[in-house]
């Protein structure tokens, strides 16, 4: 009933719509990774560093992509002193106390955006939102090429990070082993902020990749964020392999669920797939029976 | 013995209270605090006593609006029956999704993000079917009369809340005193060592949830009645689940009198607020937000732990976190 061509530029099209989750989920698995817990403050931040980028583009004129420069610091300054001065204070030891943290958080910074900005839904004009590439038959937006080549990057840094440097080495441990990193001599409280602060240091990146393609406002984090979930838990919590597979793995079943079953059926698709997940394989695709 | 005297006390009260007063501003604000109450109350038996902490309440509270709305509309159910099936529905959904997520061992945040996605799911859901009137809502014709469940003043809906809160309180004591209810508290407390004791922690967080589910799928009933509409935000916005979450956790979770201090405390704070900074859009969710935050990190113990004399018999909150780890 669809010719090829069609099945074609829509795989295309969930290919890079999954490079933009895989941006968003690095840094969530990261986080669960080593705190254990779902930072629910993942999709507020997200629409932060989106605004982030928009304002730096309409106020100073600054190209999304030299905003990278700007975005990434000030993401990560924010995830370590968040993780430092709230966080960790209002944690009392206790998970579930982090779990209604990040709710409250996300609550505060949704609502503050949606008084500051109000709810105008906004995107910015570059040179090369229009400009299309051709993908064999298929033409693909500029933009969206280049995120998919930042989601590249990004895992590839991050995946390095996490092997060969040092705070690599020691958010390994912490992850695996508190107590025992804590003997060896590791700061344990600050691997976690600077866990925090590199999640959010991705969003940072994943802000300037997504807002010369997509647009902003004060929700929009809401529904990247339970995409990202989705795309965390497929691959399996703390695995960033995990995340690159169930984020390419999610575009594309949007996409095609989008193409034969129409828009909103596609996002129904979605959840259903994280509840079966959630209930079926906790662990996810790549993680580790726990 | 106290708390139920407290109890008879609390209905008394608020049943009488409106004859004395003709202030609109007053019965409005006193309606919403007890529907506020409901909500936090329902969510305080799963996530208090139960500890399983729910992100997606208004799943339960968009289900029983909806279904007290279609039994009227589309089969012409008298209101008061409609109410009947309503709860009954949403108990049953509540009784479905914790026998589905409590039979596959899912626990803390896993919890917290299964309720959210299912309340994601049904709102879309709703959003493109025909019988839930999809983005347009449902509209309940004005029809004002006691059968119809429709009353011309302020104070009837009072009446008709005060009635579900005290059936709510009457509940959450009942549970508090029963064998249920201290199996409930040794699960949310150490699962693993409540299983050791011979608890079967799948039943009694069967029980809570299906419990919790009937409570808040009354307060959307009710809402229905009030406002006579409903739409997919409205009824599964998450809104309404954070309005009940949080005004358990501000008042204090696991105990009987500390949901009804948040939702009241969390009342008036709103309309403080919308006196001196006036109708602005999200700052309600604001003041909601960084109260949250504020009372986990100063008053983990929730409002009622400042009245520690009166409560100390109450507070119940365990001192062993939810497992993160997700089976056993």
């Amino acid at each position: 009933m669809f010719d090829a061509g069609i099945i074609y530029s829509s795989l295309l099209n969930g290919l890079t719509s999954g490079a933009v989750y895989i941006l968003i989920a690095l840094g969530l698995t990261l986080i669960y990774g080593v705190l254990h817990i779902i930072n629910f403050a993942h999709g507020a931040a997200l629409m932060l560093a989106l605004y982030g980028v928009y304002f730096l583009k309409v106020n100073l004129g600054l190209d999304p992509y030299w905003s990278l420069l700007i975005m990434v610091p000030v993401m990560f300054v924010l995830g370590y002193a968040l993780q430092r001065l709230v966080i960790e204070r209002a944690s009392h030891g206790k998970d579930e106390n982090i779990l209604l943290v990040t709710l409250g958080l996300s609550i505060v910074l949704e609502n503050l955006a949606l008084l500051f900005f109000k709810s105008d839904t906004r995107n910015i004009e570059t040179a090369y939102t229009l400009t299309t590439v051709a993908v064999g038959p298929a033409m693909i937006a500029l933009p969206k090429i280049i995120a998919c080549l930042g989601a590249a990057c990004m895992s590839l840094l991050l995946i390095g990070m996490m092997k060969f440097t040092k705070i690599g080495l020691a958010i390994r441990a912490v992850a695996k082993e508190k107590q025992g990193a804590r003997l060896m001599g590791i700061d344990v409280e600050h691997v976690y902020a600077m866990s925090f602060g590199i999640g959010l240091a991705c969003l940072g990146a994943a802000a300037c990749f997504l807002l010369p393609a997509y647009y902003v406002n004060p929700s929009v984090g809401g529904g990247f964020v339970l995409v990202a979930f989705t795309v965390v838990v497929l691959g399996g919590m703390g695995s960033f392999t995990g995340a690159v597979v169930g984020g390419l793995l999610i575009g594309v079943v949007e996409s095609l669920g989008g193409l034969f079953m129409g828009d909103s059926l596609g996002q129904v698709g979605i959840f259903m797939l994280f509840i079966i997940v959630l209930l079926i394989r906790p662990q996810g695709l790549f993680g580790a029976k726990r | 013995m106290k708390d139920f005297r407290l109890i008879v006390l609390f209905a008394v009260g608020f049943a009488v209270l409106p004859w004395f007063t003709h202030s609109g501003v007053l019965l409005n604000a006193l309606m919403m605090a007890l529907f506020a109450c409901l909500m936090s109350q329902s969510w305080n038996i799963l996530g208090g006593f139960g500890g399983q902490l729910s992100f997606g309440h208004a799943l339960f509270f968009g289900t029983g609006a909806y279904a007290q709305a279609i039994f009227q509309m589309q089969y012409g159910v008298n209101p008061w029956a409609a109410l009947a099936l309503a709860v009954s529905i949403s108990s049953l959904l509540g009784g479905v999704l914790g026998w589905i997520s409590f039979r596959y061992g899912l626990r803390g945040s896993y919890f917290a993000l299964i309720t959210l996605a299912f309340a994601e799911v049904f709102r879309i859901l709703s959003l493109s079917s025909t019988i839930t009137g999809a983005g347009v809502g449902l509209m309940l014709p004005l029809s004002e009369s006691f059968g119809n469940m429709q009353f011309s003043g302020k104070t009837g809906f009072i009446e008709l809340i005060l009635c579900m809160n005290v059936i709510a309180l009457l509940i959450t004591l009942w549970l508090k005193n029963s064998r249920l209810g201290a199996y409930l508290q040794a699960v949310r407390d150490n699962e693993d060592a409540a299983k050791a004791l011979g608890v079967n922690p799948l039943k009694v967080k069967f029980f809570a949830i299906s419990i919790s589910a009937a409570l808040m799928g009354a307060a959307g009933c009710f809402y229905v009645q009030v406002f006579q509409y409903i739409d997919p935000n409205l009824a599964y916005g998450a809104h309404t689940s954070v309005a009940a979450l949080v005004g358990a956790i501000v008042g204090g979770m696991g105990t009987l009198w500390g949901p009804v201090l948040g939702a009241f405390a969390l009342e008036l704070l709103s309309s403080l607020t919308r006196n001196f900074l006036g109708e602005l859009p999200g700052i309600n969710m604001v003041v909601y937000g960084s109260l949250l935050i504020a009372i986990i990190m100063f008053l983990p113990k929730g409002l009622i732990g400042l009245f520690s004399s009166m409560g100390a018999k109450s507070q119940v909150r365990g001192g062993i976190a939810v497992d993160s780890k997700l089976k056993s």
